[in-house]
């Protein structure tokens, strides 16, 4: 160990792979509904994408978790973004590359991305 | 390590791995691993919760699921349910958390937690003792780095004096005074060492701290070898204690690796080295002297005070020894400062204390509570109350050292000087909780025991004076005391105080000084009425059947082991007091509650 800088790097490097353990409500929560018929719609590449997103960019403020059925089945897979001191975003009909720009978008830049919503999808 | 959105964590304390954790990491590996989820989520071995009684403990994160006394074969339906679907198994949560049927409650709002305030044990249960990284990302060795790159040895020195802390150890000496008196030491090599020989029955917090977090029992040595010039380390822990030697182990394999033991740590010029001692288990090498004989090769045995360790220690160096809970201390003080700490506790006792509950109490554990808590709020708040609607007798603190606190003061906030006060002392923190069913001249006598096993030799007073001790008690518990005995009694523990070398032998009386002065009533019970008042010792029982409840069944008779109970079918039994040995048996088996002790 050289110095404080190399040791922050360090912490860094694994903070965002322990802080679920946290009690931090300062955290992102991104749920993704995982039951039957989430997974039937193809859920798990959901949430595979989003994991491999967040790792990949090294977000340590955020988590994934799952939920079961929230109950609008037909628009499954939905995905959930709880930000802190906003309100919830609900993202439906998600697939690996919607999840992806979720990141980068809403989790990262705390945008909205408007077309995904459930709201624009009830209104078509 | 992976990025994963779950991580399980299993308690891997000596408590929880006696009742099969380590059966219940395998089926979670095993389960994830038919699922497909091995990847998604992770299993981590964690030090003690605490929450013991309650064990094997399973938290899932992120939700924070607080699952306790998980079986194997449990294990299939949390992942099924909880992990795979993201359904929380309620069945299996500690009820505690259950609000009601779709609400959990966080594990800080729950009384066993709510009250405790963890510096100590802050990664106790959190995380993965075997791993340097989340040690790390929890904030490890920034104390360490602090202090060698922008404080001078003083300046750590004045922050742990400022701070207050006193040895956790029992003693109670000022921690920074300890330090201070060992830098100032002249001396071509310095030694800093660890005790962690835990000897009193019941306490464990030291080694729930080794096998929960040995990360920051290093970092802090070396922050006092920094403070007080030394450049090597010792620390002395029991053979009995595998998995924290092991865990131990690892992590200073893991810090050297990193470079935070080692020459040169962060380029300030410091090296440090570290050391496991392995003891053979003997009560006596906890103290200090004898520790340091020990470690040196020798028999432990202790020897006179002055010269302290700070002037003459180890080798015949200036040496620090300090315990591990007060080491576990020093990276919150660094990282948060000294007037942090100084808020929490009492005028004089700074900080927090971890407490090993035990007894006849519905929690037994590990809690960490700050100084000035009361006896009152450990047992009826955190430790959920007496089990069985017993009433709360007496709590035993100190161990063997110690001394009781009766019921009547309950209410006495727990510090060094209040429990010095009432004749009782902190000790290392074992909490032993007495109902009104345990007998005090019998405690006294098992303490006593424990003494005169472990007593070294060395010296006369506590050699044959607790010998003396004993067997004046032994009398008195077989009813064959007499007033005379119980002054002699005291009159030896005076003598004995004063005499003996070293700390085992003066606080050996104090466990039968204590039950004298607040339960003399029992002594005088057992050598005027022979009688014991709590029916424990045997020799002052007697079993007997009341004619007017026994309805003749004959189930007594046939379960007696020795024949002692004789009668008519339909007509009430006797028991024969001559081949009666008082165990208890027809009692238990009676179903008509005819039968009591007297």
């Amino acid at each position: 160990m050289k110095s404080l800088a190399e040791l922050e790097q360090l912490r860094n490097k694994t903070l965002a792979r322990v802080n679920l353990r946290k009690e931090d409500d300062s955290n992102i929560r991104v749920v993704v509904g995982m039951a039957t018929c989430g997974i039937a719609a193809g859920a798990r590449p959901v949430m595979k994408a989003l994991m491999d997103e967040i790792e990949k960019r090294n977000i340590s403020n955020c988590f994934v978790t799952q939920t079961g059925c929230i109950g609008v089945c037909r628009l499954e897979p939905i995905v959930e973004v709880y930000i802190p001191g906003s309100e919830k975003i609900t993202y439906v009909k998600m697939d690996a590359e919607k999840a992806v720009k979720i990141v980068n978008e809403t989790i990262v830049n705390g945008k909205v991305i408007n077309e995904y919503t459930i709201g624009a999808a009830e209104n078509n | 390590m992976e990025l994963a959105r779950g991580h399980v964590l299993v308690c891997g304390g000596t408590g929880c791995t006696s009742s099969g954790s380590a059966k219940i990491i395998e089926e979670f590996e095993n389960c994830l691993k038919d699922k497909g989820l091995e990847n998604e989520i992770k299993v981590v071995q964690t030090g003690c919760f605490g929450l013991c009684a309650l064990g094997p403990i399973v938290i899932v994160y992120p939700e924070g699921a607080f699952y306790s006394m998980v079986k194997p074969e449990d294990v299939s339906e949390i992942v099924e349910e909880h992990l795979l679907k993201g359904r929380i198994v309620k069945r299996l949560l500690y009820q505690e958390t259950v609000v009601d049927e779709d609400n959990v409650k966080s594990l800080n709002e729950v009384d066993f937690y709510k009250k405790q305030q963890r510096i100590a044990l802050v990664n106790c249960g959190v995380i993965n003792p075997e791993s340097i990284d989340e040690y790390i990302a929890f904030g490890g060795y920034t104390a360490l780095g602090k202090v060698l790159t922008e404080m001078k040895p003083q300046e750590v020195i004045d922050e742990i004096k400022e701070s207050g802390l006193r040895g956790r150890g029992g003693g109670g000496f000022p921690t920074g005074l300890k330090w201070q008196f060992t830098a100032n030491s002249q001396g071509d090599k310095k030694y800093v060492a660890c005790n962690a020989d835990e000897g009193d029955p019941g306490a464990f917090m030291d080694r729930s701290i080794l096998e929960g977090d040995p990360h920051s029992l290093i970092e802090a040595m070396a922050i006092a070898a920094y403070a007080v010039g030394a450049d090597q380390g010792y620390v002395y822990i029991r053979a009995e204690y595998p998995i924290a030697v092991n865990r131990l182990r690892i992590a200073i394999d893991q810090a050297k690796e990193y470079g935070l033991l080692g020459e040169n740590i962060f380029e300030s010029g410091f090296n440090f080295d570290l050391d496991i001692r392995l003891g053979a288990g003997a009560f006596v090498c906890g103290e200090e002297t004898a520790l340091m004989t020990s470690i040196e090769g020798h028999r432990g045995e202790p020897r006179p005070r002055p010269p302290f360790p700070a002037v003459k220690g180890l080798f015949g160096k200036p040496t620090l020894l300090n315990n591990v809970e007060t080491y576990a201390n020093i990276t919150a003080i660094i990282n948060n400062g000294a007037e942090w700490f100084k808020q929490i506790g009492t005028e004089k006792s700074k900080g927090t204390k971890v407490f090993a509950v035990g007894g006849k109490i519905k929690n037994t554990g590990l809690v960490e509570i700050p100084m000035g808590t009361t006896l009152r709020e450990i047992v009826y708040e955190i430790g959920g109350g007496i089990p069985n609607g017993k009433k709360f007798k007496a709590a035993q603190t100190g161990g063997p050292s110690g001394g009781c606190i009766p019921a009547d003061l309950i209410d006495t906030p727990i510090d060094y000087d209040s429990l010095i006060s009432i004749g009782s002392m902190m000790g290392s923190g074992g909490l032993i909780v007495m109902d009104e069913d345990t007998c005090m001249v019998d405690i006294a006598k098992f303490f006593l025991e424990f003494t005169v096993d472990e007593s070294c030799g060395k010296c006369a007073p506590c050699r044959i004076g607790t010998k003396r001790l004993l067997e004046i008690l032994e009398k008195i518990t077989s009813g064959k005391g007499t007033l005379e005995d119980i002054d002699k009694l005291e009159e030896l523990c005076y003598s004995i105080k004063n005499a003996a070398l070293c700390g085992l032998g003066q606080t050996a009386p104090n466990p039968i000084l204590s039950t004298l002065r607040y339960f003399r009533d029992e002594y005088i019970a057992h050598v005027v009425d022979k009688k014991c008042p709590a029916g424990v010792c045997k020799a002052l029982l007697s079993y007997v059947i009341d004619p007017d409840k026994c309805k003749g069944c004959s189930l007594c008779a046939k379960k007696c082991p020795v024949g002692a109970i004789e009668g008519v079918v339909k007509n009430p039994f006797t028991i024969d007091t001559n081949k009666c040995i008082k165990c208890g048996v027809c009692m238990e088996s009676c179903k008509f509650g005819a039968i009591s002790k007297k």
